[in-house]
């Protein structure tokens, strides 16, 4: 068991850190600490573009597809550093984090050379077509349905809650491909380009005034019957693979916003006095150990481990970020006091820490609600009985 | 960078959980509970048969080297059992004695403590007077002080070895609710004392191994609730159904595991931060004792609950934890006074 890190490891935080920071101080300086996801996109997509010219995009991936093959503690080590330089949120979270991987384990190579470079040079930005009106805790009720026609899949149905759909040039679908099928039975994992008739994008717009979300329509959209990844009927095993990535590295670089938004709480506090209340101090310090418990669960999780495999941190990870974050809104809030009601000019939009307070009333619900969680910790984690299912 | 056990680690750990669960029965346990609160016999064992008692104590002073990540592993074993051992006491001692006791402190004491032929307790007090080799004060809530042979007793920032046979030391156990390990309090009038060479380095090894000491048997006493309750839970039927396939059940139960899995990061965090000399020890000392703390009295309350009326019951071993929690929520600075010492360090520190 070590924490520390290597002289070599070191070295590559120098080299990454002053690239950082020469990018956020110069060319991409208007974009620098911006906190809000669907903010600046067309400055977002060249940001992607410069982190994949110098290789930084995909560090994780292996050499041969842009990438770095960085070792466990170089990812943390970028992710620390591209928080401290305030880079922006990846746009391109979900093809570099998820769909990357994805393609990198269950993909032929003939799929890989034909999507990765596209998001290795961050051209091609992807999301993810999971949930569906009937089909949200149950993910495993999906209805939308494709079949083979001429050569390709032709896909009908609806998805929802999918994150920065209307930006993005890739969608995977998760969709029943076997008629009569029943839950996670008969699915398939699709690879579909969204630029096409048969896709339409509705953003939905949020508690908060933002509109990432969208729902998704799928009206006789179209793919390559080859525009599968895994079997036919086996893309349940795909999607959960998937998932188990959202649970992986990724994580770092999300922990890492985290940070920033508890030192803005911080700030706040010492700003406006509130730092000498007492009960603030106890929460602000138990949201301190909460944030820290994290990074060391989550380096627990990753090391020398099956990144597939679920053990005891990986599976409590996701209900212990969410929670933490509604809880840090909510302590923002209570710092800020009446200061925090008010929006930052004339649009119905919000400074980080407000916009914190009513984003992360989501956190605890996409991604599978507290709720889920629980009963998947409990049935997974500790053998308990299953949750019966209904007759319907 | 590799947060996970090394083999010797792993081999550690499965050796001392097999030799508490095996011997440190609940038999044996409320045995000790009515004689001072150490089982001897199992003592002796750990501390020859295993060889355990001399973890962090150089090889060349009689003990088996290694560091806190190895201590932790034993802690969070005895927790799971709430063994009734001066465990707690004896790391202590001989912590602050290899950190800061003079050789020749070292050489009578360290061999008696691993060989666990000496038991060890330490206190505090913030009045006691230190005058020309002879200490007076009082010092409360020494753990398992009634047994105790040596006294590394912290009077305002000095650190003095005291013996529990010499003159004018009076030594009053309590009733104490957690039985398997009773407070004393200690009275000194004019009592021979014997400074360590450096004092900061002993009292800071004395807290350091305290916190990690009670943080990772925090973590093995949670677990250890969280393991019998999910037993019980599929085991016990009402309404003609196991009780854990109900979802209030069941999520209590999921909530136990999220703490504790968060508490076991924090042990070894801090155990290994505190190995590898980090800036970080300090936060994740405070953050190890305060988190655990809370996690096993939370984990604990739950494991009465969620078993019932005979939860309540003394057969059952439940409140053995939850006295064990109750005292060591308690002991070495309560939550609240660890969450302030963070909260100084993030919020009052020069910005």
């Amino acid at each position: 068991m070590k924490l520390g890190f290597s002289a070599e490891d070191e070295a590559f935080r120098a080299e990454c850190a002053q690239w950082l920071q020469a990018q956020m101080a110069g060319p991409f300086a208007d974009i620098r600490g911006i906190p809000n996801l669907c903010d600046e996109i067309p400055r977002r997509k060249e940001w992607e573009q410069q982190l994949a010219a110098d290789r930084w995009s995909c560090i994780g991936w292996p050499k041969a597809w842009g990438g770095r093959d960085a070792t466990l503690a170089q990812q943390v080590i970028f992710a620390e550093e591209y928080a401290r330089a305030g880079a922006p949120n990846r746009i391109n979270h979900i093809g570099v984090e998820l769909a990357g991987p994805t393609i990198l384990a269950f993909g032929s190579d003939e799929q890989k050379a034909r999507y990765l470079p596209g998001i290795a040079a961050g051209t091609q930005i992807w999301c993810q077509g999971y949930s569906e009106p009937g089909a949200g805790s149950d993910l495993a009720n999906v209805k939308t349905r494709a079949v083979l026609d001429n050569g390709d899949w032709v896909v009908n149905g609806q998805k929802v809650w999918t994150s920065l759909a209307h930006y993005s040039d890739m969608i995977f679908v998760v969709a029943r491909t076997e008629e009569g099928s029943k839950g996670p039975r008969g699915l398939s994992f699709l690879l579909m380009d969204m630029d096409q008739p048969g896709i339409d994008v509705r953003p939905i717009r949020q508690m908060n005034g933002e509109a990432e979300f969208n729902e998704t329509f799928l009206t006789d959209a179209r793919c390559p019957a080859d525009a599968m990844l895994g079997a036919a009927g086996e893309g349940w095993k795909v999607a959960m693979a998937l998932l188990a990535f959202e649970r992986g590295v990724s994580t770092l670089g999300q922990q890492m916003q985290f940070r920033n938004e508890l030192d803005a709480v911080i700030a706040a506090a010492r700003a406006n006095g509130k730092a000498a209340d007492p009960v603030l101090r106890q929460r602000i310090a138990a949201a301190e150990i909460g944030l820290r418990l994290m990074r060391y669960g989550a380096l627990r999780m990753l090391s020398g481990t099956d990144l597939a495999a679920i053990d005891g941190a990986a599976l409590t990870y996701k209900i212990q970020w969410a929670t933490w974050c509604r809880d840090l809104g909510e302590l923002a809030m209570d710092v800020l006091g009446q200061e925090g009601e008010l929006a930052r000019g004339e649009e119905y939009r919000w400074p980080t820490l407000p916009n914190l307070y009513l984003f992360s009333r989501s956190d605890t619900i996409y991604g599978g609600t507290n709720q889920i969680q629980r009963n998947q910790i409990a049935e997974r984690g500790l053998g308990l009985p299953r949750e019966p299912r209904g007759q319907a | 960078m590799e947060f996970a056990f090394t083999e010797e680690q792993a081999m550690i750990a499965e050796t001392a959980r097999g030799f508490f669960a095996e011997n440190a029965t609940s038999a044996r346990t409320r045995q000790a509970m009515a004689a001072g609160g150490i089982d001897r016999a199992l003592w002796r064992s750990f501390c020859t048969e295993l060889g355990l008692a001399g973890i962090g104590v150089p090889e060349e002073l009689g003990g088996v080297g290694l560091g806190m990540v190895e201590f932790a592993l034993i802690a969070e074993a005895a927790g799971a059992q709430v063994a009734a051992l001066p465990l707690l006491g004896n790391a202590r001692a001989a912590h602050a004695l290899v950190a800061g006791g003079t050789d020749a402190q070292k050489a009578r004491w360290l061999p008696a403590l691993v060989s666990g032929e000496a038991i060890a307790t330490s206190a505090w007090s913030g009045d006691a007077v230190v005058a020309n080799g002879k200490l007076s004060g009082t010092f409360r809530f020494a753990a398992h002080g009634g047994s105790a042979d040596l006294l590394v007793l912290t009077a305002g920032e000095q650190c003095l070895l005291v013996e529990a046979s010499a003159p004018g030391v009076t030594i009053t156990p309590h009733v104490t609710m957690d039985q398997t390990r009773p407070l004393a309090t200690i009275t000194l009038d004019n009592a021979a004392a014997e400074p360590v060479a450096d004092h900061g380095e002993a009292n800071h090894a004395l807290q350091v191994t305290g916190w990690i000491c009670l943080a990772a048997e925090a973590l093995g006493g949670a677990q250890a609730t969280l393991d019998r309750t999910v037993a019980y839970s599929k085991e016990r039927v009402q309404f003609g159904r196991q009780i854990g396939s109900f979802q209030a059940y069941k999520h209590r139960l999921a909530d136990m595991m999220i703490e504790i899995e968060q508490a076991r990061s924090a042990v070894y965090w801090a155990a290994c931060a505190v190995d590898e000399g980090s800036d970080e020890a300090q936060i994740a000392l405070h953050s190890a004792k305060a988190f655990c703390a809370d996690t096993f009295h939370m984990c604990a309350g739950n494991m009465i609950q969620l078993h019932g009326g005979i939860g309540f019951t003394w057969e059952h071993d439940a409140h053995l934890f939850f006295k064990r929690a109750r005292s060591i929520s308690s002991m070495l600075g309560d939550s609240q006074w660890h969450r302030e010492q963070i909260a100084a360090l993030v919020l009052d520190a020069a910005a």
